[in-house]
């Protein structure tokens, strides 16, 4: 996969195969980027969570990846958006093991662990949005 | 959907994932997997994760209900080659993979697969009331 690390990268998420080729486009500019493999590893696994999050519960949607720098040091930022319902308790989602679907109540709450920036936006009538970075250490 | 050989060796079902799995996958194979222990009578499973970089909660929750069905099946299963990386993102995760054995490698898990077989073995015997009577 040929990646332009100037140009944010974008995936929509409309299947399970398609939060495959999330965590594929994911480990792609985290390699890229120099992220060591432990945050590599981190950064992926919080985009799958994310990603399933943004097909199950916002009903599909779209990812996009972008290297960040901030002046002293390069990052990985992810934005999950949807246009779904939004999530009407925002204090109970992010709680370990609350889950409103059939999960085990760690995608939010679990991967704002493995990021360094995490930030949320939702309403029902825009949705959701998400937006993680991990800095390279 | 592509899908993940189940291998029998001996005794021992041996599931060595080797691609990226999308949901429908994982489902697929706990699934294939049940069938299999019944259909050969196998009393081990293990699952190689070697070549997985990622065991996100759903990967995760797919390994404790599998071992939790090949228990009910009177099968042990081990999860063996977990990448350094791999263990401590599930951690920081929050995963603790309840009711699963691993091993590091392999053979280690076989290992483990034939200790608790045997210690099984052992305790039926000792649990069999005509074996008792038949003591002087």
């Amino acid at each position: 996969m040929g990646i332009d690390l100037g140009q944010p990268q974008a995936q929509s998420v409309r299947s399970d195969e398609d939060v495959v080729r999330v965590r594929q486009l994911v480990r792609a500019v985290a390699v890229a980027s120099k992220l060591s493999l432990v945050d590599q590893t981190k950064l992926v696994t919080a985009a799958s969570e994310l990603a399933r999050n943004t097909l199950v519960y916002g009903g599909g949607g779209s990812v996009e990846v972008t290297v960040v720098d901030n002046g002293r040091r390069k990052g990985v930022q992810i934005v999950f958006a949807d246009s779904g319902p939004g999530i009407a308790d925002l204090d109970l989602a992010m709680t370990d093991g609350y889950t409103s679907g059939g999960g085990l109540g760690l995608g939010l709450s679990g991967s704002r662990r493995l990021v360094d920036e995490f930030q949320i936006e939702t309403s029902p009538e825009t949705g959701t949005r998400i937006t993680v970075t991990k800095w390279s250490r | 959907m592509e899908r993940v050989p189940i291998l029998k060796i001996g005794d021992i079902l041996l599931v060595s994932i080797q691609l990226d799995m999308s949901d429908q996958t994982a489902v697929q194979l706990q699934e294939a997997l049940a069938e299999r222990i019944v259909d050969t009578g196998c009393h081990g499973v293990i699952i190689d994760i070697t070549a997985l970089d990622i065991v996100d909660s759903f990967v995760g929750r797919m390994l404790s209900t599998i071992a939790s069905i090949s228990k009910v099946l009177d099968a042990e299963t081990v999860v063996v080659g977990m990448r350094p990386a791999v263990a401590i993102t599930l951690v920081e995760l929050g995963l603790s993979l309840n009711g699963i054995r691993t091993a590091l490698n392999v053979e280690r898990g076989m290992e483990l697969i034939a200790a608790a077989h045997a210690d099984e073995l052992d305790y039926q015997l000792d649990d069999d009331p005509d074996a008792e009577t038949a003591r002087p």
